[in-house]
């Protein structure tokens, strides 16, 4: 939950603000260089620093007063990574036999 | 929130109206309805999960084929949408703060920007469908997408079969994203409705910070699809 | 605290306070909504017995004499359909869960009240889907809607059956995320995790299965239907697809599903013993966190559903190593179990035989699920009635016990009235003997040979006799069933008045009134003891009148 007493959190709302729209923007432009297989390293590592600032800063995950919000975001992303790690295991090795 | 239950225990006016009969505070109440949030979108990422894994193996599989397809929707569009979705979440956290500070006004005024930037980004989607209506790229028995160059290798056509895919799952998940967002304008009318009534204050919020949740978790997901689907091969 | 007298007027209770239908229908009280769960679930699992009885009767002769095998296709399809997603699933968390979580925790109600009724009518809308679809030709794709023939050969209906099951499945998604709520937030002073009730903590692991993995079933179905009414090619090999995706993402939820339906009867089996050996539990905290680690590693083992389906012999093997993973925290519960029944006091009342009858049920179920998570034994049995046999030691022979068997201990706290004891003990035993003639044999049916989803073995009729034992033990069964519907039913009007506490048993359920009130509690409960605390609870009340049916 989101903290009442504390300052105007204006500042950091702008910013986070100007920092997705910077995100998107770079995202963009990253997109027309040549990185070979980097391009997709850099579209995800953007997108996944975007969604952190939302989820810290818009949604309130930083100032959460306890730990349980947390460890619900960290557990789901767990359980995706499994769903996404495990099947492409599978796909990535039927090559090999 | 009022309860149908119609024996509700009488409250002696200190509490809240909108405390509901099984909760013994309002805090216990206010957490437990953003936890429950948190929870449905845990439920909403891996349903989301499903169609990421797909895209990821057939991206693996059909990477030029996948690549031509997505050179094919105009990703400025896509790029504008980002920034109009990512200017929604500036104007709920604005709201949201506004609740906080008794600024009814302006709670207002950007619970309606907020609608706005959604229907802004739902007219502009429906550009993007309608573009690609036209160049018979729906997957189905007009679909066609032949003699399309993969990028990178000018000598080579994309297969038009695995081109579906690509497309198949542009719409699955940018119309469930959609429909997602649609959903969220109903809450917004909603919460709007109870913003003008002045039902909320500085104390009682719990409604917009809920919504807000769903609005951001909606942001986020679009954050992931926008690259994936428009950025996959596109420099020259 | 057992009360050894009963009032002789009625006490204003949740049952007797409101009446009239719309006083069923939107109502919010958990205890309701559990009753009205209750009475849909039986229906579907009547309507999913009816088509195993008809499987079992064409099964006693090798010809398909019974029905055609398209017929048998759709019976085998919409039992498992059924049985899985309309019975199994809700049975125990949207029954006794949703009765007994804030009872246990000492709260007047679930977190979202509301959200629990919408979750029954979105079970419902989905439940007459289902009947609807059935009623109108059925589904024949077997209860796996296996693509690509789901997707572009069956002409059945598969669209409607696969979004009745996706409503459905928003409802379970709704109680798990309920459940996870009221456990964290609603919580007695006092209670703290270590002294709630393992039931309470086989459904906290139950719910994190549902959260986060009926959304991937829900979303594979989509894709069926996307897949069947405008052939996009994602399941299909002919245009470039994969049907193995369709298996990954189908059994991702799918394995991981066994769990939502074994934990909470491992919950109730936990409390049943307990009760009945009159001691506190072996481990407490390694049951409890066994609890947990079957849900997390349940999430690990789903594709040795797939290992003669064509995934990659390396996934194979690491997917067969992590299933008997799932085997340690499943033993210990088992090893736990056994070591609270050690020295105990053990009554032999109805819900205790069944829960004797799931531990040795399950450990069978549970033991040839290695054999079926070994590689070279799953090649070759995959497919066959061994599998069968397996799945129903775990889910008719496990879940359904501990279903029965929780179903006879709250009975009294759920009607205010004493069932029949010795009617009751008779039916446990009844089951227990009909599920082994029926299941035993397709055992070594399944070992030597035969396959599942086949109508007609005339090919091998050394088959029948086998065949005949379990069709005449499924007759066994159908009794065993159908007695405990009759006595329960009996005993809301003839039964005797249940006191609060028949069982002597500790947890704040029974410290309420049998039935309770609609808040639950006068009071706020303030818990001071450990679960479980049997020795002190039998210290204190040695001198007292025992009160039992």
């Amino acid at each position: 939950m989101s903290n009442h007493s504390k300052s105007s959190p204006l500042t950091s709302y702008f910013a986070v603000w100007g920092a997705l729209l910077l995100g998107t923007f770079l995202t963009y432009e990253a997109a027309l260089i040549d990185l070979g297989r980097f391009n997709a390293a850099v579209a995800l590592t953007i997108a996944t620093t975007k969604a952190l600032l939302v989820a810290l800063f818009f949604m309130h995950l930083k100032g959460a007063s306890e730990k349980l919000l947390k460890l619900v975001v960290a557990s789901t992303i767990f359980f995706l990574i499994l769903l996404l790690a495990l099947s492409m295991f599978d796909y990535g090795t039927r090559s090999f036999s | 929130m009022s309860d149908s239950q119609a024996a509700v225990p009488h409250h002696d006016g200190l509490h809240n109206p909108a405390l509901l009969h099984h909760f013994a505070t309002e805090e216990q109440q206010r957490d437990s309805a953003s936890f429950g949030m948190w929870i449905f979108l845990a439920t909403e990422v891996m349903f989301f999960g499903g169609l990421f894994c797909a895209y990821l193996i057939y991206r693996r599989w059909y990477f030029g084929d996948f690549a031509a397809a997505s050179k094919s929707i105009n990703a400025a569009l896509g790029a504008t949408n980002t920034a109009v979705l990512i200017c929604s979440s500036l104007t709920v956290v604005l709201a949201i703060w506004a609740a906080q500070t008794a600024r009814r006004g302006l709670m207002i005024l950007m619970l309606v920007l907020t609608m706005l930037f959604g229907v802004a980004f739902l007219g502009i989607k429906g550009i993007e469908y309608k573009d690609k209506f036209e160049e018979h790229h729906v997957p189905g028995v007009s679909f066609s997408f032949d003699h399309q160059q993969i990028p990178g290798h000018p000598d080579q056509y994309a297969n038009p079969q695995h081109a579906q895919i690509f497309f198949a799952l542009y719409f699955i998940m940018t119309g469930l994203h959609a429909l997602h967002m649609v959903v969220g304008l109903g809450i917004f009318t909603w919460l709007l409705w109870m913003a003008w009534k002045g039902r909320f204050t500085p104390h009682y919020h719990t409604p917009l910070e809920i919504g807000g949740l769903y609005w951001h978790f909606v942001d986020i997901v679009w954050i992931y699809l926008f690259p994936l689907l428009y950025l996959i091969d596109r420099h020259p | 605290m057992a009360t050894a007298t009963v009032p002789s007027v009625e006490r204003e209770n949740y049952l007797n306070k409101h009446y009239g239908v719309e006083s069923w229908l939107l109502t919010t009280d958990h205890k309701r909504i559990a009753l009205l769960y209750l009475i849909s679930i039986t229906f579907f699992f009547f309507i999913g017995g009816f088509f195993a009885l008809l499987i079992r009767l064409e099964l006693l002769t090798p010809a398909s004499d019974l029905v055609q095998a398209d017929t048998y296709n759709k019976l085998f399809t919409m039992h498992g359909q059924v049985m899985v997603f309309f019975f199994l699933i809700p049975s125990i968390p949207a029954v006794l869960g949703n009765f007994l979580i804030p009872l246990m925790i000492g709260a007047k109600d679930l977190a979202f009240p509301r959200v629990n009724l919408l979750s029954w009518y979105l079970y419902i809308i989905g439940g007459i889907m289902m009947v609807h679809c059935m009623l109108t030709g059925g589904v024949d794709t077997g209860w796996t809607f296996y693509t690509p023939f789901s997707t572009a050969f069956s002409n059945t209906k598969v669209i409607e059956a696969g979004l009745a099951i996706f409503v459905a499945g928003f409802s379970s998604i709704l109680t798990g995320l309920n459940f996870v709520v009221t456990i964290h937030r609603m919580r007695a002073p006092g209670l703290t995790w270590s002294r709630l009730p393992l039931f309470v903590w086989a459904h906290y692991a139950t719910s994190i299965i549902q959260i986060l993995g009926t959304p991937v079933v829900a979303i594979t179905l989509v894709l069926v239907v996307a897949e069947r009414s405008l052939h996009l090619g994602i399941f299909d090999p002919k245009l470039g697809g994969d049907p193995l995706l369709f298996q990954h993402l189908f059994w991702f939820y799918s394995h991981p599903a066994v769990y939502i339906m074994i934990l909470p009867s491992m919950g109730v089996v936990t409390e049943i013993i307990a009760c009945f050996s009159r001691k506190r539990i072996f481990g407490y905290s390694f049951v409890a966190l066994s609890s947990i680690a079957i849900a997390v590693f349940g999430f690990l083992v789903w594709a040795h559903h797939m290992f003669v389906a064509g995934i990659s012999v390396y996934a194979a093997l690491i997917f067969s190593l992590l299933s008997y993973s799932v085997a340690v925290p499943s033993a210990v519960k088992v090893f736990n179990w056994t070591a609270t029944l050690y020295k105990g006091s053990i009554r032999y009342d109805a819900p205790m035989l069944y829960a004797f009858g799931f531990l040795g049920l399950f450990t069978m179920g549970g033991l040839t699920g290695l054999f079926l998570a070994a590689l070279g034994v799953d090649v070759h049995v995959t497919d066959t009635y061994f599998v069968i046999a397996h799945f129903h030691y775990i889910m008719v022979g496990g879940a359904l016990m501990g279903y029965l068997g929780g179903m006879h201990f709250w009975w009294p706290k759920i009607s205010g009235k004493l069932y029949p004891e010795g009617w009751a003990r008779l039916a446990a035993l009844i089951v227990f003997i009909g599920f082994n003639l029926t299941f035993f044999p397709q055992f070594i049916l399944g070992y030597l040979g035969m396959p599942r989803r086949y109508a007609d073995y005339s090919h091998m009729p050394e088959f029948q006799i086998l065949n005949v034992f379990s069709t005449a033990g499924s007759t066994v069964l159908g009794v065993g069933y159908l007695l405990p519907m009759i006595y329960f039913l009996w005993s809301m009007r003839y039964g005797k008045p249940a006191p609060d506490n028949p069982w002597n048993a500790a947890g704040l359920e029974w410290k309420t009134p049998s039935p309770p009130t609609t808040y639950n509690f006068e009071e706020e409960p303030v818990v001071t003891w450990e679960a479980y605390n049997y020795d002190e609870i039998d210290k204190g009340h040695k001198e007292e009148v025992h009160v039992v049916g």
